[in-house]
Formats: structure tokens, C-alpha cells, sequence
């Protein structure tokens, strides 16, 4: 068994950023990651960083614009605290030498981004990500911080007190890639999770074939509530072919989109006479899939991004790599013809509820960056509002996981202050189903035992692993996870996609329990202990299904379209009724529903929600 | 597109090429279970069943792709195996081994994330050269398609090399950012110039796939040699203005000793698979004409 202060599961930007605010608190830190740190999939985030840096800006115009785009679905005092902390970040990876774009007089670049009201977005070329991620490497080098890398996390150490509430978590349970060894990772003061979204549930996306959710499953089944995960967000540029994203830098250097009528729609149309293109993301996705749905599409697929007249030079100053993907992936030249682009599965905005230190309500138990949700982005992500988020929650679920001494938490975690509950009207029964205590079927989450010592629950889930890992290769026949998974990915992309109605919705739930009791079926193929990437994917696949399922169950009990959400039976935002976030809990294999309320009242005003036109 | 004789493109019964075992003395218990060989028989079938499919609908790409695996008794013995993968317009070097992974033979082994050459994982030996899987139109590519896992790094299994002495490397040059000091307010950046951005843009792109290190006869004969992907993390910062003259001095010190620049023969293999563009050899010619400069200043 191994044994750190503090444990962090995934080093993308937020792992990065929470193990080196760990240690400058004292804190000895380990990273647990499936990837090596560079391969993580912050790197292939392009447009940029919002922070409030210049005197012009404010961090309360950061907040305002958050809050408005977010459909006044975030919470205040988790946006409030992005803005603030937003600049202080930007500067500190300047600070650490990350390559920002540079304006003449030496300061680094800002440019517009859709939904701001501000050019507040400070980025490096059009690979901002790429940069951020190997600049806070180079720092967790630098430091000398422990990383355990092709290690690949199977389960959290958590014990089993009735009420989640009441539960702490004690580490995790790995395997070794490279060996096949299975170990449990003691953490004596916190497990931060910081890995990743769902993307793979989909199967246009942007997102890289890793992206499986892997840390909202595992908090999900250790009882963790998962908030607000119907709100998923389409890139409206993405390559068709790939899924491959093109920035939003485009649009923000002045890119335009046209039909296969050569018509400027988001104008020419009225989906946003203000912004045009600079829209927020999700009314963006909506006009162009409306053009291609009336018949406006080009090979009835995708529309144009054009950003010719923008000319070679600036092109290749702060766009070139979109250059290269538009290439490599699509065969285009984007200096001489315009791009096809269409909506592609991006970003998850809900996840593992936190507050606003990363602090779960099992104690013990943190999550930062897009595998959490703080409330930062509510029901729609503004661009740029991603890799502050991964910086400024990862340092401070960093901080708090080593005891530094932080201002207490104004958003409350778990079935705890005001709260309803609610009953889930699904067509199939949900959750695990199978034979309980069937290690293959709840992912080996019985391991816990009570209050016992924390060596003993560990020693208890290294168990349940192996012996799931031991029934996944010794079965002698079975399908392939592959199968389940491209099902699981059909169906979300047919019909939990831009726009939803019940009857898919309810389908996509019948397909998803086929999924499942074909899960109970899979077999690994491989029998090796070398190297076993089918064995991971197989158990990646487990964490998909958890997660399309409760993606399903939001969109269909949300009726209402508020921001990524877009409901046929109610086409309006209502709220009366929906000024709350969507909660739902394992329960032990049979999902929970509630409801908590949005927080509006941030430090020194309270956000009304308002009409949101671009 | 097809640049090949068609009738290579159909020759299922020669999928997998050789085949083994008659005797499966597994040694482990759990190994002995698992029952390898009637898996691998499964495979085949399938492949057969597919490549006889495949070869009906359409046109396909045929690969050969290296396989070992040091605990499984019939992949003890490196081999190549044969696929027929059915091809689509687009499809890259990745697309068809993941084709040929959840179709035909699920445990093919390599390393894959992003799919769009940033994350650095998946660069081969494909037909000869270094490249991203993920970046490589195999429509580009004369058949047979050839693929290997990186030379001169120890194969863990199948295309999967073990990138220890790689990272080794790389952080034996101090790869992060190490100015004198930064400014005294929190909200206060350091100034760089544009031209200063630009000059070491290139050098910021670096992915650590290894394609560069792989493909440098020097590095292959040196252990030592710190290779072209430390040396361009070294230029990185060398060539950074925000940093000191101190620390500059000190980065030289370390590009110069026994194993570093000075071993470059300027072959420019590492430049030409450079799958991000990025002028290494030039880097690594700067650094010895700064290290040159900076001795001169002593004497």
C-alpha cells in the first residue's frame, strides 16, 4: 500500500494546479493518473483563459457576464469566487513562464470571446491549453511532487454510514497499467478527483477517447450527489468528420458563418442580431442544426466557418493551429476555403457537487475542474470560463485538502438545508439492477465496511477490485465492451442531444438498461497482465453507462429550456418552477432524485434573472 | 486514392501471418484459466469472418502490426499480424487500429487519447518513418502499411515502448521556467516581447511524443545523449528573455557537457518527423553557437 497526505486522481490542469497548491501547504502529495500528465485532455483546449485584467474590466463584469450565461443556473458565490481569483491565476502561470500571446508594449493578449462584454479572454495562440497544461507540469517537476503515472484509478476508499453525509473517504484502489499490479493509495488528509468529463458518452465529440468520467462515477456510486448533469454543451464548430474542435478564437478574431446559401444566418435569420456569431455557445449549436434541419445545410450536414478575409498574417499569428487541424483532420485549407463545421459533444457543465473550496459532502473527498460542478457555468459554459475554472478550483480544492486555513464555504453540499426531493419518471428500472453485491455490477462499490479503520476499508476495496478485475478476465464467454459502449454512444447522440424531446429521452433510457444488462455479459479479451487497455476500457465503459443514465434522467425531468437544455414539450425558460439545480444520488444502485436551489445572492448584489438575447 | 495492387488487398487466409501454439504451459494459475490460445482462436475467426466481409463491400487497407506481449505464451515470440480494415475516406493510421482493436483482435495494445495530435501518445513506426497515428491518412501510405512501435525504446507490448528514458531525459535539463524574479505584485506580469514569443514559439509546441528521439542515430548509439526533444525544452528556456543571465549560463552548462549538443551531427532525422513543425536541428544549432559565444566571453 502506499500513503500521502494527499492524493490527486487525474493531472490535467485542475490535478496539476491542486497537487502544487497541496504541497505549498505543507501537504505531502501524490498524483494517481492514467495518462502521464502531458497526455491529458486540457491540452487540447484552444481559445483561452477569462480573467478581468485590465482596468476597463472588472471581475464583477466576469461575474455578470458567468452568470447571464450560465442561464442564472450557477450558484453567485461560485462564480463570484472564478472572477475574482481569475486574474491572480492568469498572472501566477505567467509567472511560471507559460508562452501567452504578447501585445506590443510586452503584456499578454486578450481577445473577444462569445458572451462577454468584455475582450477578457488571455490566451496562447490557439493552443492556450496546451501550454497551461505543460507550463504547470513543469512546475509539479520542479517541486519534485510524486506522480504516479499509468496508474489508473478503479474505486474510492470510502466508508459506508448510512448517510453519505456522514461517509469519509480514506483513498483509492489503482492499477498498475504497466504491470497489472493492484494497489490501494492511502490519503491521510484528502482525494481530490480532477478527471475529466464525460465526453465518451457521446460519439461526436470533441473530447479524447480517455475523457470516460472515470471520478464522477466513482464519487457517484461512493454517494456523492451528481448535480446539474443534463446540461451538456455542443461546440458549434467542430470538424464533421472527427469531432474535432476548432476554437472559438475564430469567431472571436472575426470568423463568420454562412449556410449553404451564402446567408450570415445567426444575423440574416434573427437567431442573435446583437452578437452574431459571438453568441454564447448553445444558441450558436441551435441556429446552425435549425439551418441544417430546414434544409439550409450544406450536404445536409454542416455550415461554413469563414475566416479568409481575416487574411495569412493574422491567421498564422493567432490562429495557426486551427490551420494545421483543419488540414490534417478535414483536408481543408482555411486560407483559401471555408471550414465545415457542425455541433459536436464538448463540455459537461454538471458533475460531482462541490462547493466552492472542492469539498464534496463525504468528507475527505474533492473534485475540481470539469468532472465537478461548484456551480461555476449553471446551464451553459461560457468559452474561456474552463481553464480558469480548472486553475482557480484546483488550487483552492488543493489548499483545503491540506488543511490550510481557508473562509468557510457558502454553498452546502449534500441532503443537507433546503432541498426537495422528487421521483423520476423513467419507462426502465435504473441504477444497477442485476444480482446484488455482483462486484461486476455496482463496480466494486461494497467494499466498504462501516466505521472500520481506514486501513481495513482499504485493504477491503483492494479486494472488491480484485476480485472484479479477476470475474472480467476469467469468464469464458461474452460479448465485447465495445458493443455496449457504441450503444451507449448512439443513443445519447440520437436522442439526448441539442435538442431533446420525452419520447427520446424515455427511449434513450430503455437503451441505456439494454446497455446495462449487456454489461453484465462483457468479457475481457486479453488475458494479460501487461499493459490491458481492454480490460480499462471495459471498465470505462461501466463508468459511461452510470453517467449517460444520469445525464438521461435530468434532461427528462427538467421541462424547460434553459440554457443547453432545450425541451420540445416546453420550448421556454420557467422560472418559477426551475430556479434549482437537478441532484441526483446513487442510493445504493437505485437512483434519487431532488432539487436544491440556485444561489442568486452573490457578495454584494443578487442576480435577477433577466431575458437572455445576444 | 489507391496506390496499390488490388489483389493484396484480399487475402484473408493469410491473416494472421504465422500461427502458434500447440502446447499452452501457462505457468501462472490465473494465466492458466484465462485460456489464451482458445481466446486467440476466437480472434482469428472473427478476423476471418470480417476480412471475408470486408472483402465483399468494399475497399480495404491492409496493415501488418507488430505484436509481443512478454506473458502471453503465443505473443511471447515478436510477430506481425495481419488486418484488412475497411477503408473510409479520412481514415487515419489510429482509425485503423482501432478498427482492428474492437473488431478483430481486442487485445491490440497502443497508446491513444486525443485523436488530433496534441496529447503526443500514439506516435509508430509506420512504414519506415516516425509519425502520430492520429495525423497520418493511411490513404497516403503504400500497402501492405507497416506498423511498429517506436525503434530503440524498449517494448513494453505490441506498439506500447516503455518512455521512461525519454522523460528521463527530459527532465534532466531543468524543463521549467526559472527566472531571477518575478515581480513584486500578484497582479503584475512580466514583460516579453513579441519577437521574443515568436523566437521561441516553435520550441513551446513540443508534444514529448518521442518521434524525434526515436528517430536520432546518435541518441540510438549514446544512452547518455540527451536528444532533440531536452535539447529543444532547453532552447525553450535558454532563449527566454524573462529568465536571467545567471540561469542562461547554467542551461548552457548543461547542453554542453559530454551528452549534449555537441554530439548533434545536424542529420535532421528528428526535424523531418517532428510531427509539430518544429525546427530542431536549428534549435540545437543556435544552442552550440550561444554555448560557443558564451566560452569566447571568458577568454
Amino acid at each position: 500500500m502506499y500513503e500521502h497526505d494527499v492524493i490527486v486522481v487525474g493531472a490535467g490542469g485542475a490535478g496539476l494546479r491542486a497537487a502544487i497548491a497541496a504541497q505549498e501547504a505543507g501537504a505531502d502529495v501524490a498524483m494517481v493518473t492514467k495518462l502521464h500528465p502531458v497526455r491529458s485532455h486540457t491540452g487540447a483546449a484552444e481559445g483561452g483563459i477569462n480573467a478581468a485584467l485590465r482596468e476597463a474590466d472588472s471581475w464583477q463584469d466576469h461575474a455578470y457576464d458567468t452568470m447571464k450565461g450560465s442561464d442564472y443556473l450557477g450558484d453567485a458565490p461560485a462564480i463570484e469566487t472564478l472572477c475574482k481569483d481569475s486574474p491572480y491565476e492568469v498572472i501566477q502561470l505567467e509567472h511560471w513562464g507559460m508562452a501567452f500571446s504578447r501585445e506590443e508594449d510586452g503584456r499578454v493578449s486578450q481577445r473577444p470571446f462569445g458572451g462577454l462584454s468584455f475582450p477578457r479572454t488571455t490566451y496562447a495562440g490557439a493552443e492556450t491549453g496546451h501550454h497551461l497544461l505543460h507550463t504547470l507540469y513543469e512546475q509539479v517537476v520542479k517541486r519534485g511532487i510524486e506522480v504516479y503515472d499509468e496508474w489508473h484509478v478503479l474505486d474510492l476508499a470510502v466508508s459506508d454510514e448510512e448517510r453519505p453525509e456522514d461517509r469519509t473517504c480514506h483513498g483509492v484502489v489503482a492499477y498498475d497499467v504497466a504491470t497489472g499490479e493492484i494497489s490501494g493509495f492511502k490519503a491521510r488528509d484528502g482525494v481530490i478527483l480532477a478527471t475529466g468529463g464525460p465526453g465518451q458518452a457521446f460519439d461526436h465529440t470533441t473530447n479524447a477517447v480517455s475523457c470516460t468520467g472515470d471520478g464522477q462515477a466513482m464519487a457517484y456510486r461512493a454517494g456523492v450527489p451528481l448535480e446539474d448533469m443534463e446540461f451538456i454543451q455542443f461546440h458549434p464548430t467542430t470538424l464533421p468528420s472527427t469531432g474535432v474542435l476548432i476554437s472559438e478564437g475564430v469567431r472571436g478574431e472575426g470568423g463568420i458563418l454562412y449556410n449553404a446559401e451564402g446567408e450570415r444566418f445567426m444575423f440574416e435569420h434573427g437567431y442573435a442580431n446583437n452578437d452574431g456569431e459571438l453568441a454564447s455557445r448553445d444558441v450558436v449549436s441551435r441556429a446552425e442544426l435549425t439551418e441544417v434541419n430546414e434544409g439550409r445545410g450544406i450536404e445536409d450536414e454542416y455550415v461554413h466557418l469563414d475566416m479568409r478575409h481575416l487574411g495569412e498574417e493574422r491567421i498564422l499569428d493567432r490562429l495557426e493551429n486551427i490551420l494545421h487541424l483543419a488540414e490534417d483532420f478535414e483536408g481543408t485549407d482555411g486560407i483559401k476555403e471555408p471550414m465545415p463545421v457542425k455541433p459536436g459533444q464538448h463540455y459537461a457543465m454538471g458533475g460531482i457537487e462541490t462547493d466552492e473550496n472542492g469539498e464534496t459532502c463525504i468528507t475527505g473527498l474533492y473534485a475540481a475542474g470539469e468532472c465537478a460542478c461548484a456551480s461555476v457555468h449553471g446551464a451553459n459554459r461560457l468559452g474561456g470560463n474552463a481553464l480558469p475554472e480548472l486553475i482557480v478550483l484546483g488550487k483552492r480544492a488543493g489548499y483545503h485538502a491540506a488543511g490550510k486555513e481557508m473562509e468557510p464555504a457558502k454553498i452546502e453540499t449534500g441532503q443537507r438545508g433546503e432541498y426537495e426531493t422528487a421521483t423520476i419518471d423513467s419507462p426502465v428500472e435504473l441504477g444497477e439492477g442485476g444480482t446484488p453485491g455482483d462486484a461486476v455490477a455496482d463496480g466494486g462499490a461494497v467494499a466498504a465496511g462501516g466505521s472500520a479503520d481506514p486501513d481495513t476499508l482499504l485493504e477491503q476495496a483492494v479486494a472488491a477490485e480484485r476480485r472484479r478485475i479477476e470475474e472480467l478476465l476469467d469468464k469464458d464467454e461474452g460479448i465485447h465492451h465495445s458493443e455496449v459502449r457504441s450503444k451507449v454512444q448512439k443513443t445519447m447522440t440520437q436522442n439526448v442531444n441539442v435538442f431533446r424531446e420525452q419520447e427520446g429521452l424515455k427511449q434513450a433510457l430503455r437503451d441505456l438498461r439494454d446497455a446495462r444488462d449487456e454489461y453484465q455479459n462483457v468479457k475481457v479479451m486479453d488475458p494479460s497482465q501487461t499493459f490491458n487497455t481492454d480490460l480499462l476500457q471495459t471498465i470505462e465503459t461501466q463508468n459511461l453507462l452510470d453517467l449517460a443514465e444520469a445525464i438521461t434522467v435530468g434532461a427528462l425531468a427538467r421541462k424547460e429550456f434553459r440554457g443547453a437544455h432545450w425541451r420540445a414539450e416546453a420550448q421556454e425558460r420557467k422560472d418559477d418552477e426551475w430556479l434549482k439545480h437537478t441532484m441526483l444520488s446513487w442510493n445504493d444502485g437505485s437512483p434519487e432524485l431532488w432539487f436544491r436551489p440556485v444561489i442568486l445572492e452573490g457578495e454584494n448584489k443578487t442576480y435577477e434573472p433577466k431575458v437572455r438575447s445576444y | 486514392m489507391s496506390t496499390h495492387p488490388p489483389q493484396q488487398e484480399q487475402e484473408p487466409e493469410e491473416s494472421p501471418t504465422e500461427q502458434p501454439p500447440e502446447s499452452v504451459e501457462e505457468t501462472s494459475p490465473g494465466k492458466q484459466k484465462r485460456e489464451t490460445d482458445k481466446a486467440d482462436r476466437r480472434i482469428r475467426e472473427a478476423q476471418r469472418e470480417a476480412d471475408e466481409a470486408a472483402a465483399d463491400d468494399g475497399p480495404t487497407r491492409h496493415i501488418k502490426v507488430f505484436r509481443y506481449d512478454p506473458e502471453v505464451e503465443s505473443k511471447q515470440e515478436p510477430r506481425f499480424d495481419d488486418f484488412h480494415v475497411p477503408f473510409e475516406k479520412g481514415m487515419t493510421v489510429l482509425d485503423a487500429l482501432i478498427y482492428a482493436r474492437d473488431n478483430y483482435d481486442p487485445s491490440l495494445t497502443f497508446r491513444h487519447s486525443c485523436r488530433q495530435a496534441i496529447c503526443g501518445s500514439d506516435a509508430f513506426f509506420v512504414n519506415g518513418d516516425q509519425c502520430l497515428g492520429c495525423k497520418t491518412q493511411i490513404s497516403e501510405l503504400s500497402e501492405p502499411v507497416r506498423i511498429e512501435p517506436l525503434p530503440h525504446q524498449d517494448v513494453v507490448k505490441d506498439l506500447v515502448v516503455d518512455m521512461e528514458h525519454f522523460y528521463d531525459e527530459m527532465k534532466a535539463v531543468d524543463p521549467y521556467f526559472d527566472p531571477d524574479e518575478t515581480p513584486a505584485g500578484d497582479l503584475e506580469e512580466q514583460r516579453q516581447s513579441r519577437q521574443n514569443r515568436e523566437k521561441v514559439k516553435m520550441s513551446t509546441r513540443c508534444i514529448w511524443c518521442g518521434a524525434c528521439f526515436s528517430s536520432c542515430n546518435i541518441a540510438a548509439g549514446d544512452n547518455q545523449y540527451l536528444g532533440p526533444a531536452a535539447l529543444n525544452k532547453a532552447y525553450r528556456f535558454a532563449m527566454d528573455e524573462r529568465e536571467g543571465s545567471e540561469r542562461k549560463q547554467q542551461r548552457l552548462e548543461t547542453i554542453e557537457q559530454e551528452h549534449g549538443v555537441w554530439r548533434c551531427q545536424t542529420q535532421f532525422s528528428c526535424t523531418n518527423v517532428c510531427p509539430k513543425d518544429i525546427p530542431l536541428t536549428e534549435h540545437i544549432q543556435e544552442l552550440k553557437r550561444e554555448a560557443v559565444k558564451n566560452n569566447l566571453k571568458f577568454w
